[in-house]
């Protein structure tokens, strides 16, 4: 598992549009992120209340989900988005981080479904969720 | 009886390019993603120049995911706040200089869905929005993105959105 993980923060830590947003990696497990992106001026929808653009957040979401996919047990060598449906349930704080935990909760030979919750510093309401499903690309020569 | 005369077509043109600057320009992250809009008309394209930072996948390399989520949704809030302004302007409801004065209040998504059809290359994208159903409180849109053909989508998205309140209206 520490050989897949390894593998996973360097796909994550490889991402230019990840380390452009100023995502952070602050967990890691089977099948498992959790991963934060600090508020930033340059990323607001609605400059008249500072409140971050949607799609910066679901940038995170999305990021974070096809994190948990190549954290998978089934230690796949890439994945790609085929869908996301994202939620938006409130407008997220302005000037707070926003941390995504996203769970790869069932992977099929060839793709991946996933489900990712956002939150600002209140944990108790989040501010947007979505689920999707990924492909799946698993290393030669090893089967399901 | 005589028609009153059209007005000059630059003056037409100013209003529009201007309505739709005010739209765009006050929007950080629009500005942050370099998102500019091509006007013909009342139709509007989007386009996305490719941009180093855009990549999601350095090794083939492709567009971020959540850059064309982000990309499709633009192009779809745009749209729609878009054709309920133009409504307004050429009926003559609204008066160009407060276009100008005061950012319109922009629709709320409540929900996107994103189908990725193939890999986003690392070129410049187009998207195109059409509303399906936009009422007094939901709209319903739909937006295709392309990049070097038309006919070959590589994203398309439908969203649900809760629009603003109208002007005199009391917001929720």
């Amino acid at each position: 598992m520490t050989e897949i993980t390894a593998l996973a923060r360097q796909f994550i830590e490889a991402i230019p549009h990840a380390k452009a947003l100023g995502m952070r990696l602050e967990s890691l497990g089977e099948g498992r992120v959790v991963m934060s992106m600090p508020w930033d001026a340059r990323f607001v929808g609605d400059p008249a209340t500072g409140v971050l653009h949607g799609g910066a957040v679901s940038a995170l979401m999305d990021t974070a989900s096809g994190a948990a996919v190549m954290c998978h047990p089934a230690a796949p060598v890439s994945t790609a988005t085929l869908d996301l449906r994202i939620d938006y349930f409130r407008p997220a704080a302005p000037g707070q981080a926003i941390t995504a935990r996203a769970e790869c909760y069932h992977v099929t030979r060839t793709v991946a479904f996933v489900r990712v919750t956002a939150v600002d510093e209140d944990e108790t309401r989040p501010v947007a969720a979505a689920t999707g499903a990924f492909t799946l690309d698993r290393p030669r020569g090893v089967q399901a | 009886m005589s028609r009153a005369r059209p007005e000059p077509v630059q003056v037409v043109k100013q209003r529009r390019d201007g309505a739709l600057r005010r739209l765009v320009s006050g929007v950080p992250y629009i500005q942050y993603l370099g998102i500019q809009f091509d006007r013909r008309g009342d139709e509007l394209t989007a386009v996305l120049p490719f941009d180093d930072k855009l990549i999601g996948n350095p090794a083939l390399p492709a567009l971020h995911g959540g850059v064309t989520a982000a990309f499709l949704e633009v192009a779809a809030i745009i749209e729609l706040s878009w054709s309920t302004l133009w409504l307004e302007m050429e009926e003559g409801r609204l008066d160009p200089a407060s276009i100008a004065a005061t950012a319109p209040l922009l629709p709320k998504t409540i929900d996107f869905t994103v189908d990725y059809l193939r890999s986003g290359l690392p070129r410049d994208a187009y998207a195109r929005a059409r509303v399906n159903r936009s009422g007094r409180r939901y709209a319903s849109v739909h937006v295709e993105a392309w990049q070097d053909n038309r006919s070959r989508l590589f994203a398309q998205a439908t969203g649900h959105f809760l629009m603003p309140p109208a002007p005199g209206e009391p917001a929720e």
